[in-house]
């Protein structure tokens, strides 16, 4: 099948197989591997990108399911060359260790930012139901996005 | 030890590339020309194999060749075991070199548990590889199994291999039985407790991945993999099991996204891609699935074990006695005995000054994935253990369970303290870390804080555990004598440049650990050059010195003296030249700040830089002297480190649910010196977690025929952020004597005394009922049961 979508700002199309997931057309098809595929049931949040504004688990979509849509993965979140806030966060605060989950927990919690400015650290805990970290124990990652919301409120101003 | 570098609290240079997306993973890479490979597992957990037809596979779209166990004959030899439990009689499945045996790398007459790979498909996509995997005719009879270590030792249980009678590996032992029973039947007191410290998955998030290349022009192989043990596994490959010449086999282990044990170990798709790479001509990628991580990786825990304590009326505890059978698995894994025996049954004691103590494992075969390292492995084993019947018998004698562990601890005066089980531990001071802990979670004003929980309908609990830790594994000859057929040394390469820059050369193998940063941290402070000017390289295993891999809380303690080895080697021969140049003696120099100059005459100074081109240069260089600043230290520490510390969790028991809510979780611990204490800080609460999964979530749970029945991340439960609270930290300081950097190992530490801590907890919020013990994981379930079973049992009021 013949699909056309937007990704990371970039007009692309492609033929695909129907079963073809979008996880591995991200991966396989377009190279952009910073998005990672750690379990086989949709637990584990790191295949996390944004699709029409939302964060979503590209592994719980087929690649087709995609066509016409705006899809942005990690590698499309810093803007030229400046990293997001919370990208910045997670540095600061350590809340990166063997990196894996990073990219999905970084789309995953910009989304969060999008819909709430000042999560409490039980919001924070509750929107990272679907992103799975063996190494951090979640404790800095909560710390980043209190950085990040605190870095994007001042940019904002009172 | 705190200087401008070391001890700083740096961040990480591993991270812009990690929150970019563009870190490589093994599983990102490609190759031109590449081919997919997919295995075969078994679908049961004991069977004969009576006939496999893979005409149909061979035939489908895409596959280019299907291998089974026929077609290595005389090309493979079976995968080595690594470690045999020293000092005891054992048996193994047989290799042809002599050493034990692992296992086949594809099953030939039997499969014995259930991810045992039986073919291997390689076709042109992974789809493709995967489709005719389905099509792919193997003819089972299955056989009886046996999931339990304590069955599988009975008599009438399902033999696995016929080298090993009764199933029995080893019956290891340690300590002293005869005065550890005479103790106890001598004892005012007697506690006895059945623990079963259950299996579990690893689980790091990133599943395992190998990428296999054969250049014919060189003859020389390639491996890309998911390793924490890249030249460790470049000797078993070569050596052991696809006998190649050493020199021909680069090992390249790119980004790994965690281990906590899993990916020290040799697993088939290792050799098969660098196998199948030089039949095909083409290069062999194969990227495991999150069901078969969790049905072939090593596996973690399970022991059952049978426990006495026995101690005075007014709290000393007099011995400690523990009969533990530990499941190895269908096949020993790379160094899955020692894990079992020595590195639990030595530990036992942990802080406690205790005069008789003994342990036996038997460590037994069974139809279960192979038993490997889980972080913390052996020693979170043996902390839960002594300080569950800590607990108990604190409470049997009537007196507060932190009185009991004071009058217990080994003492400050008593170091180095030969713990009558084997480990000789350094340093410590046990009561400080315990006093520290017992203040942060406010243990004086318990009985207020219950009450107040009380009128929420919660039954709150808090719960302790001290703990110590052998670590910085190890001195090589003190691990042969335990077992163990390697050498666990470490070297560290320090190359200064001609223009000053300094590429530093580690053997360790980071997977999340920071040593980029850490290992910079450490060479900075010795040459007193900027870290930005020091490159780390690692994980490959071309043109390097040899090296070994990182495990065992060993980066820091081990390799970390390597650098500094290697450091002051270099700026050794730095300051001879320094002052050749300068036409100064040596003790007329001064080094500061990558600076040498003479003393009370600044202006005559060399920059390290140099002094590098100089010796580059070579035209003037002290007599005996070598060209060019480039130095290979390798270091076997002098003996293990042991940091300890003491850990409180505060935990809410809804009485309707039996949902156990961990409410406050605070740990002090002592790694000796730090190198960067964001690191450290993040490398314990990741370990707090991993026990946290063991205590209350996680079990790897078989049924009777050996089918994993917890195999995905739906039905096997890890610890999500909504599961914890935020963790307190502090920290003590003990150097370790056993290297000049004071610094002992912690990337375990965090994960050895969580589940007893909240064990403990748990059994403090229901002990009014009676509830003496619970087994992991404590779910609500098991809760609301043992508080319904304790209030059945109480006379109607």
């Amino acid at each position: 099948m013949n699909i056309s979508l937007n990704i990371n700002g970039h007009a692309r199309a492609a033929d695909v197989e129907p079963r073809v997931l979008l996880v591995d057309f991200l991966r396989e098809t377009l190279g952009l591997t910073g998005t990672k595929i750690g379990c086989d049931t949709g637990q584990c949040g790191t295949c996390t990108v944004w699709l029409d504004g939302r964060s979503v688990k590209s592994c719980t979509m087929l690649a087709v399911q995609a066509d016409g849509a705006e899809v942005t993965t990690i590698e499309g979140l810093s803007q030229d060359g400046q990293l997001h806030a919370l990208q910045e966060g997670f540095w600061e605060m350590h809340g990166v260790q063997c990196g894996f989950c990073t990219p999905g927990m970084v789309m995953a919690l910009t989304d969060l930012l999008r819909h709430n400015a000042h999560p409490s650290e039980r919001a924070i805990r509750d929107w990272l139901e679907g992103n799975l970290c063996r190494c951090t124990g979640y404790h800095n990652i909560v710390r980043a996005v209190q950085y990040a919301a605190e870095k994007l409120q001042r940019s904002v101003g009172p | 030890m705190a200087g401008k570098y070391f001890g700083a609290a740096l961040k990480r240079r591993e991270d812009p590339r990690m929150l970019r997306g563009e870190a490589q993973f093994t599983a990102d890479l490609t190759l031109p020309g590449m081919l997919h490979m997919a295995i075969l597992r078994s679908p049961h957990g004991h069977a004969r194999i009576k006939a496999i037809d893979t005409n149909a596979a061979a035939a489908m779209p895409g596959v280019v060749r299907v291998v089974t166990a026929a077609d290595l004959d005389g090309k493979m030899n079976p995968m080595p075991c690594v470690w045999i439990p020293g000092g005891v009689v054992s048996h193994f499945p047989s290799h042809p070199m002599g050493i034990p045996g692992a296992g086949p790398v594809l099953a030939t007459d039997r499969v014995r548990f259930i991810g045992d790979a039986v073919a291997a498909v390689v076709a042109r996509t992974r789809a493709q590889a995967e489709d005719a995997l389905e099509a792919i005719r193997v003819d089972y009879e299955v056989l009886p199994a046996v999931v339990n270590a304590e069955e599988a030792v009975k008599k009438g249980a399902p033999q696995l291999h016929d080298e090993v009678p009764g199933n029995l590996n080893a019956l290891w032992t340690c300590g002293n039985r005869e005065a550890a029973d005479r103790a106890i039947a001598a004892a005012e007191v007697v506690i006895t407790q059945t623990v079963h410290n259950q299996r579990m998955i690893n689980s790091p998030i990133e599943p395992r991945a190998a990428l296999g290349h054969y250049d014919p022009a060189t003859g020389g192989y390639t491996l890309w993999a998911t390793s924490q043990n890249h030249h460790n596994h470049r000797l078993l490959l070569a050596l052991y099991i696809l006998k190649i010449p050493f020199n021909k086999l680069r090992l390249i282990a790119p980004e790994v996204g965690g281990s906590f044990g899993t990916k020290g170990y040799v697993y088939p798709d290792m050799p098969l891609v660098l196998f199948l790479a030089k039949e095909l001509g083409q290069p062999v990628k194969w990227v495991d699935t999150r069901t078969g991580l969790m049905r072939s990786t090593v596996q973690g825990r399970d022991q059952i074990q049978y426990v006495t304590l026995a101690g005075t009326r007014d709290g000393k505890i007099t011995a400690l006695r523990c009969t533990s059978y530990a499941n190895l698995g269908a096949y020993p894994s790379t160094i899955g005995p020692g894990v079992c025996t020595a590195m639990m049954g030595r530990s036992i004691t942990s802080v406690y000054d205790i005069e008789n103590a003994f342990c036996e494992v038997y460590a037994a075969f069974a139809n279960t994935v192979p038993l490997g390292a889980n972080r913390g492995s052996g020693r979170a084993e043996a902390i839960f253990l002594v300080e569950r019947l800590i607990d108990r018998y604190a409470r049997a004698i009537g007196m507060d369970r932190v009185e009991v562990r004071r009058k217990n601890l080994i003492t400050p005066d008593k170091f180095p303290f030969d713990n009558r089980m084997g480990w000789l531990y350094d340093s410590g001071h046990y009561a400080a870390a315990l006093g520290r802990v017992v203040e942060m979670v406010d243990y004086a004003n318990l009985e207020a804080r219950k009450a107040e929980a009380r009128q929420r309908g919660k039954r709150l609990g808090v719960g302790i555990a001290c703990y110590v830790a052998v670590c910085g594994v190890g001195p090589s000859p003190r691990m042969s004598k335990e077992g163990m057929l390697g050498g666990t040394w470490e070297s560290a390469n320090v190359r200064v440049h001609p223009t000053g820059e300094v590429s530093l050369t580690v053997g360790s193998k980071p997977h999340g650990q920071a040593h980029e940063t850490t290992f910079a941290q450490i060479l900075a402070e010795e040459l007193e050059i900027d870290p930005g000017l020091i490159e780390v390289l690692h994980s490959d295993t071309k043109g390097v010195p040899f090296g070994q891999g990182s495990y065992g809380s060993r980066s820091l303690s081990v390799a970390g003296p390597a650098i500094q080895a290697a450091a002051r080697k270099a700026l050794d021969k730095a300051r001879k030249a320094a002052a050749h140049l300068l036409q100064a003696a040596e003790e007329d120099l001064v080094y500061q700040g990558g600076v040498f100059s003479v003393r009370g005459a600044p202006q005559r100074s060399k920059t390290l830089q140099e002094v590098s081109l100089a010796l580059w240069y070579a035209w003037d260089l002290p007599q005996g002297m070598e060209p060019c600043l480039d130095v290979t230290s390798y270091v076997d520490p002098p003996d293990f480190n042991f940091p300890f510390g003491a850990h409180a969790a505060v935990v809410e028991v809804d009485e309707k649910t039996g949902q156990v809510e961990l409410v406050r979780y605070v740990a002090v611990n002592d790694v000796g010196n730090v190198a960067n204490p964001m690191v450290i800080d993040g490398q314990i609460h990741g370990g707090i977690t991993h026990g946290v999964g063991q205590v209350l979530l996680e079990a790897a749970v078989y049924d009777g025929d050996g089918h994993l029945l917890t195999d995905n991340l739906r039905n096997y439960a890890l610890p999500r952020a909504s599961h914890l609270p935020s963790f307190e930290l502090e920290r003590t300081v003990t150097p370790t004597p056993h290297n000049a950097l004071g610094a002992k190992g912690a990337g375990e530490v965090g994960a050895i005394p969580p589940a007893a801590a909240i064990a403990n907890a748990v059994c403090d919020a229901l002990a009014d009922l009676g509830v003496e013990h619970i087994d992991m994981p404590i779910t609500a379930e098991k809760v609301w049961r043992a508080i319904h079973d304790a209030q059945a049992a109480r006379p109607a009021s």
